[in-house]
């Protein structure tokens, strides 16, 4: 009785991943399809689509530009998140900060699509369509929330006190935080600097409406590209992606296992 | 204030005053202009029910909370103002308080590091103060790996690793099972007569007080009942509250006559003398120590002149001799220490309380007594 449920549950559990994993999966054997065609079972087998995701400008070019942009939001976004969750943290009124919460966290209700014309009115006129300062701002808007929510979290569980005993061993206010608080929170600040990343780097929605010809992001070289011709460097990007975030969270996860050892 | 010195030398403890000191949240007043002078070196107890503004004291001194008025004087400079990291003093906390991402060794260093002593330097002194906790074996280990008591240990070799003047102690064994407890306070005792820092050191635990302390500062309600030996405490308490607090006692009220120098007080029918009078218009009570009273068998004959009837209602045998309580005729309890060779009594045993009108406590009868006690 205790095997058979066991089998079941395990079973089950297949099925759910693979219905998660599989419309992902399916990219895979598509980006080596020998015919220029984004037909599923492939045909034949080619290294063709790779290779001119990494000679055609247009491809290597935007690919660039979304690293340079979600860099850029990664590092701002986290250190504007990780200040505003400390200061929030350290309010003592509760409905202002909890009010000014929810005002940060916005970005993250308010329909993609509202923000994006919001965003775009406003670039018209002061000339940020396409330009590297728009994107940043623009992304960095929107991955705040995400470090925010991180860096609470584990400012939640941060026992405040281990800064008055810092005080008593010696040390300032800056010199508490740097040696005692940044360390312990540091793993909230990391998965927020991921998220941010992520966030910035698969973005669509603002910047379909902010691109311009001279700056595109891979997200719309992969939304014009597949909505004017069936390319398919488009499942080969896809598989790049899928096989680079695969590593990162693996890596992400067993940092994190041997933290918790430690 | 400097107190490293150069020769890495322990620094010898340093005076605390404390002058008319209060502190109010709001409406609450935790500390209500309380004085309380520490001796260089003196190993003090802050000792009262919790909220009656013994941590709160221990705040001031640490830095951690500003007076709303009065003054801090430490080694005879005035602290007001001075934020906690610049004090120069050790504290430990009841929950430890160790960094739980630096191992027991960096722990130690810590504030050492903060004040730029070279390495060499530092790893002889972070030797030493963990020798002195007995933790020398753990400096590889991480807090999460060590037992409370350890942990303890660790955190007071880190508050004295710097040689403060004063090193403050807020509960430290108030986490801990007895057993480790008895055995960390003498630990407690040995590390200040070696260092001869001045002691501040805070707890609830009257026991805890009378086996640590030079002097006790009993507190009740944000103001310092009375200040003194351990002894000078259980036996010439200042006021009711303190009577109950330390030690066991029994409270005996009733309707009060004075004539001359005599006090007599009628509890439920007999009444009770003692050659003592409270000055001015209060209303006393007798306040009596467990040894100072004895049971006989009633009718039997007994010294002293004031007896009193009642009923054995708890009788417990410490190996050392006997504790009871006895229901007396008004409904309240006495406590009775019989030694090893007096008479055996049961539960139920009809008895008479008896004492020397010497032995009883004449103190005044004020309302603060019973709140706080649970």
């Amino acid at each position: 009785m205790q095997i058979h449920t066991r089998i079941v549950l395990g079973l089950v559990c297949m099925l759910v991943a693979v219905w998660l994993v599989a419309p992902t999966l399916v990219v895979i054997p598509m980006s080596f399809n020998e015919n220029k065609s984004l037909a599923f079972p492939p045909v034949g087998f080619s290294w063709q689509w790779y290779e001119n995701f990494l000679t055609n400008p247009e491809w290597s070019s935007s690919f660039f530009n979304s690293l340079k942009v979600a860099s850029l939001v990664a590092v701002v976004a986290t250190v504007l998140g990780t200040l505003a969750a400390f200061g929030l943290d350290r309010m003592r009124n509760v409905t202002t900060s909890g009010f000014l919460r929810m005002l940060l966290i916005t970005p993250m209700v308010v329909p993609g699509v509202v923000l994006a014309i919001g965003i775009y009115a406003v670039y018209l006129d002061t000339r940020l369509v396409g330009t590297l300062t728009g994107f940043v701002l623009a992304h960095t808007i929107l991955a705040i929330p995400f470090v925010l929510i991180a860096v609470s979290a584990s400012l939640e569980v941060f026992d405040k006190r281990l800064e008055t005993a810092a005080a008593s061993c010696g040390a300032g206010r800056l010199t508490a935080f740097r040696t005692v608080t940044l360390p312990l929170i540091l793993p909230g600040i990391l998965s927020g600097l991921l998220f941010a990343f992520v966030t910035s780097f698969d973005e669509i929605i603002v910047a379909l409406f902010i691109s311009n010809p001279y700056l595109k992001t891979l997200p719309v070289q992969i939304f014009t590209s597949i909505t004017r011709d069936a390319d398919p460097t488009v499942a080969a990007v896809g598989t790049i992606l899928f096989l680079a975030t695969s590593f990162i969270i693996a890596g992400g996860l067993l940092l994190g296992n041997r933290q918790r050892k430690g | 204030m400097t107190s490293i010195s150069a020769t890495g030398a322990p620094a010898r403890g340093a005076a605390i005053d404390i002058v008319s000191a209060s502190k109010r949240y709001g409406g609450f007043v935790a500390l209500d202009n309380v004085s309380l002078h520490i001796e260089a070196g003196e190993f003090m107890t802050l000792l009262g029910p919790s909220g009656s503004g013994k941590t709160t004291t221990l705040n001031v001194v640490a830095g951690f909370t500003e007076v709303t008025s009065g003054n801090l004087d430490v080694g005879g400079a005035s602290m007001v103002g001075t934020p906690a990291h610049k004090r120069n003093i050790g504290v430990v906390f009841q929950h430890y308080a160790l960094f739980p991402h630096m191992n027991v060794g960096r722990n130690v260093a810590y504030p050492l590091t903060l004040r730029g002593i070279g390495r060499a330097e530092r790893e002889k002194r972070v030797a030493r103060a963990l020798d002195m906790v007995k933790m020398a074996d753990f400096a590889h280990r991480y807090p999460s790996e060590l037992s409370g008591g350890q942990q303890q240990r660790v955190a007071l070799a880190r508050a004295i690793v710097f040689d403060p003047p004063i090193l403050l102690m807020d509960e430290p064994l108030g986490a801990l099972d007895k057993k480790l407890r008895e055995w960390l306070q003498l630990e407690i005792k040995r590390i200040h007569r070696e260092l001869g820092t001045t002691f501040v050191y805070v707890t609830h635990d009257q026991e805890e007080a009378l086996v640590l302390s030079d002097r006790i500062a009993v507190f009740n309600q944000g103001k310092i009942e009375q200040i003194g030996t351990g002894r000078q405490l259980y036996d010439e308490p200042a006021t009711l509250f303190v009577g109950k607090f330390i030690g066991d006692s029994t409270v005996l009220r009733g309707d009060v006559r004075t004539s001359g120098e005599e006090t007599a007080i009628a509890v439920a029918g007999e009444t009770v003398v003692t050659r003592k009078r409270l000055p001015g218009t209060m209303k006393p009570v007798m306040l009596l120590r467990p040894e100072k009273l004895s049971l006989t068998r009633p009718g039997q004959a007994a010294n002293g002149r004031n007896r009193l009837p009642g009923q054995i209602t708890e009788a417990i045998y410490l190996g050392s001799g006997s504790k009871y309580e006895v229901r007396l005729r008004d409904g309240s309890t006495a406590i009775v220490r019989s030694p090893l060779e007096a008479e055996i009594f049961a539960i139920g045993d009809a008895v008479s309380l008896t004492f020397a009108e010497t032995d009883a406590k004449l103190l005044a009868d004020d309302g603060r007594a019973d709140l706080t006690l649970t």
